[in-house]
């Protein structure tokens, strides 16, 4: 044995290692973006010296502020549409094992997930051009990029929600058909309820996605509804930029404080579950 | 033919709405517009505009085939590289994210349980920032006097990437295979640990054991079993990062350079700038073609695994 522990020493620290240098992979351009965001010089690399100079440009570059703005708007409403379509979806899938068309019906709501964005793009946008020489519109703008991003953005949302209700007990639904409910009233008050978890972090991702994306806005944008990623996107073709650095600053702060509400709110909604659990058992 | 009486029972049937809202909406927004490319790459670049597929003449209708985009695809040999490129590149960037994120996940799902879930979310975390913002810091990081450059510089490791043919010049890593190669690598790891992760910590370590205690090495158990037994994580995460990055347009657009050819690029190329919807269409079509392979394959993979394990 006393061979087989300074193995296992070097083991374990060969794996501390590996798990370091890949999470300094992961974080390294994170932390250079912010970094380099109070650098105050305008040449790359070189530092210079500490500076608040570019967040004062950024409160002042309405192109980015106004398509951060866009981006925000088509994000909620995209990932509303989504999970609305994506929810349906997932039912059907789910709860109707059989019905006419059920294969292509199911390929085509993951093919988003594989096809490449720019053929969505471009596909989409062949479309639009078509619809818009025979009637005149509609014309390329915020809509059509909500349109892209619904329909790439409710590929996810099925997914998870797919997920959660093949997870669910039946017999829930059931019981309450069985002491009179409409269906609907089942979905509402039985169904619902449980999957509110699941719906909430399909929104989540879907208004990501949607918020992230750059191909599809591309294809799909028209004059004067540049979203905040191709702002960006077209200064980052061009080179560095300081004030890129401190959207992506701003950006990672939100994230960051976001995701430390969101880890306490749900540690404490588990800490009174467990209380609740505890309670019940107890009274039983 | 329904009366409108009926033809409303009919909706307002829950099962039917449900079903056919999101049915309806996919092939009016996905079916369709994949038809329109199809119907577009057979068609022709006239002087202005697309010369339609279908013409009407003398009160009927005329279908006329071109080929001639699909012919130029074959001929020409830029398209060609284009598409032994990406997949080059995508096939390339799968290696490297298996080797990184395999021990990564390994070691992840080996870690104590209760840091775990730290583990995982800090995985996860770079996702909800931008990927575009990340993709840019590595103009940074492998620029002039950026930090990786300036550590690998002072590694001299240059010489050995410039020996490989990666780069252009010694201390020049921006707007090379090497900088494409990174930035996808970065982009799609996390796609890769994901899956092996949730395969490797449900593995049964029991048999780990057993193997030990049967005399196996531990190196001969982590060939023989664990490796064998995530078969499935390792394939869903290659799926995962290869077929995305076949198609990606991104990442070359702002860390590639002019020889990094890869296939999104010519793509929004021939449609932004040279106008030309047909190819355009084309490149989409074969595209999709390229990614339907190794696609199928990964079903039928796993139709077979799902059989096995009833």
């Amino acid at each position: 044995m006393s061979a087989a522990t300074p193995r296992l020493a070097i083991g374990q620290h060969f794996g501390k290692g590996w798990l370091a240098a890949g999470y300094l992979f992961l974080y390294l351009p994170i932390i250079s973006l912010v970094i380099y965001s109070f650098n105050d010089s305008q040449i790359p690399n070189i530092w210079a010296g500490f500076t608040f100079k570019w967040y004062g440009k950024l409160a002042n570059d309405n192109e980015i502020l106004s398509g951060l703005w866009l981006s925000l708007k088509i994000a909620v409403c995209s990932a509303t549409g989504a999970v609305v379509l994506g929810t349906l979806a997932a039912f059907a899938l789910v709860k109707y094992r059989r019905f006419k068309g059920r294969t292509l019906f199911s390929g085509m709501v993951s093919a988003p997930l594989v096809m490449p964005d720019v053929v969505i793009g471009i596909s989409l946008l062949l479309m639009l051009v078509s619809i818009q020489r025979a009637f005149g519109s509609p014309e390329r703008g915020m809509l059509t990029i909500w349109l892209g991003h619904v329909l790439t953005g409710m590929a996810y949302a099925t997914v998870v929600v797919q997920a959660r209700l093949q997870d669910l007990n039946p017999q829930l639904e059931e019981a309450a058909m069985d002491l009179g409910a409409r269906p609907a009233q089942v979905f509402r008050l039985v169904t619902l309820p449980m999957i509110t978890q699941a719906l909430m972090s399909a929104w989540l991702l879907t208004f990501t996605i949607s918020l992230d994306d750059v191909v599809l806005a591309a294809f799909l944008s028209g004059p004067g509804s540049t979203t905040m990623p191709l702002v960006i996107f077209s200064r980052a073709r061009l080179g560095l930029n300081p004030t890129v650095n401190a959207v992506a600053t701003v950006i990672i702060t939100i994230v960051a404080i976001g995701t430390i509400i969101a880890s306490i709110l749900i540690a404490r909604a588990e800490k009174e579950r467990a209380k609740a659990i505890a309670q019940a058992q107890r009274d039983g | 033919m329904k009366t409108p009486g009926r033809l409303l029972k009919w909706v307002k049937r829950g099962r039917t709405a449900v079903i056919a809202v999101p049915f309806l909406w996919l092939l009016i927004f996905f079916a369709v517009p994949f038809l329109v490319v199809l119907k577009i790459s057979f068609s022709e670049m006239g002087t202005v505009s697309v010369n339609d597929v279908l013409t009407f003449k003398d009160g009927a209708m005329q279908l006329t085939l071109h080929g001639t985009s699909y012919a130029f695809i074959t001929q020409d040999d830029l398209y060609f590289k284009t598409y032994f490129s990406s997949v080059r590149y995508a096939a390339v960037t799968t290696v490297w994210c298996l080797l990184i994120g395999y021990p990564f996940a390994y070691f992840m799902a080996r870690a104590k349980p209760t840091i775990q879930p730290t583990l995982l979310m800090l995985v996860m975390l770079p996702f909800w920032t931008s990927f575009l913002l990340r993709v840019y810091a590595w103009k940074g990081l492998l620029g002039e006097n950026g930090w990786v450059s300036d550590v690998l510089i002072a590694l001299h490791l240059d010489s050995a990437l410039l020996a490989l043919g990666v780069i252009p010049a010694l201390g020049k890593f921006m707007n090379s295979p090497l900088s494409l190669t990174v930035g996808m690598v970065y982009t799609y790891l996390p796609f890769m640990i994901l899956p092996l992760y949730s395969n490797l910590s449900k593995m049964d370590l029991r048999l780990l054991e057993a193997a030990a205690d049967l005399g196996a090495k531990p190196l001969v158990a982590f060939w023989k079993i664990t490796v064998p037994m995530s078969k499935a994580g390792i394939i869903a995460g290659s799926m995962l990062v290869f077929i995305p990055c076949v198609g990606e347009y991104v990442i070359p657009e702002i860390l590639g350079g002019p020889e990094t050819l890869m296939i999104g690029r010519v793509l929004s190329d021939e449609f932004f700038s040279n106008n030309d919807w047909p190819m355009a269409s084309t490149v989409a079509v074969v595209m999709v073609l390229l990614i339907i392979v190794p696609l199928a394959i990964f079903n039928r993979y796993q139709a077979q695994a799902q059989e096995k394990a009833r």
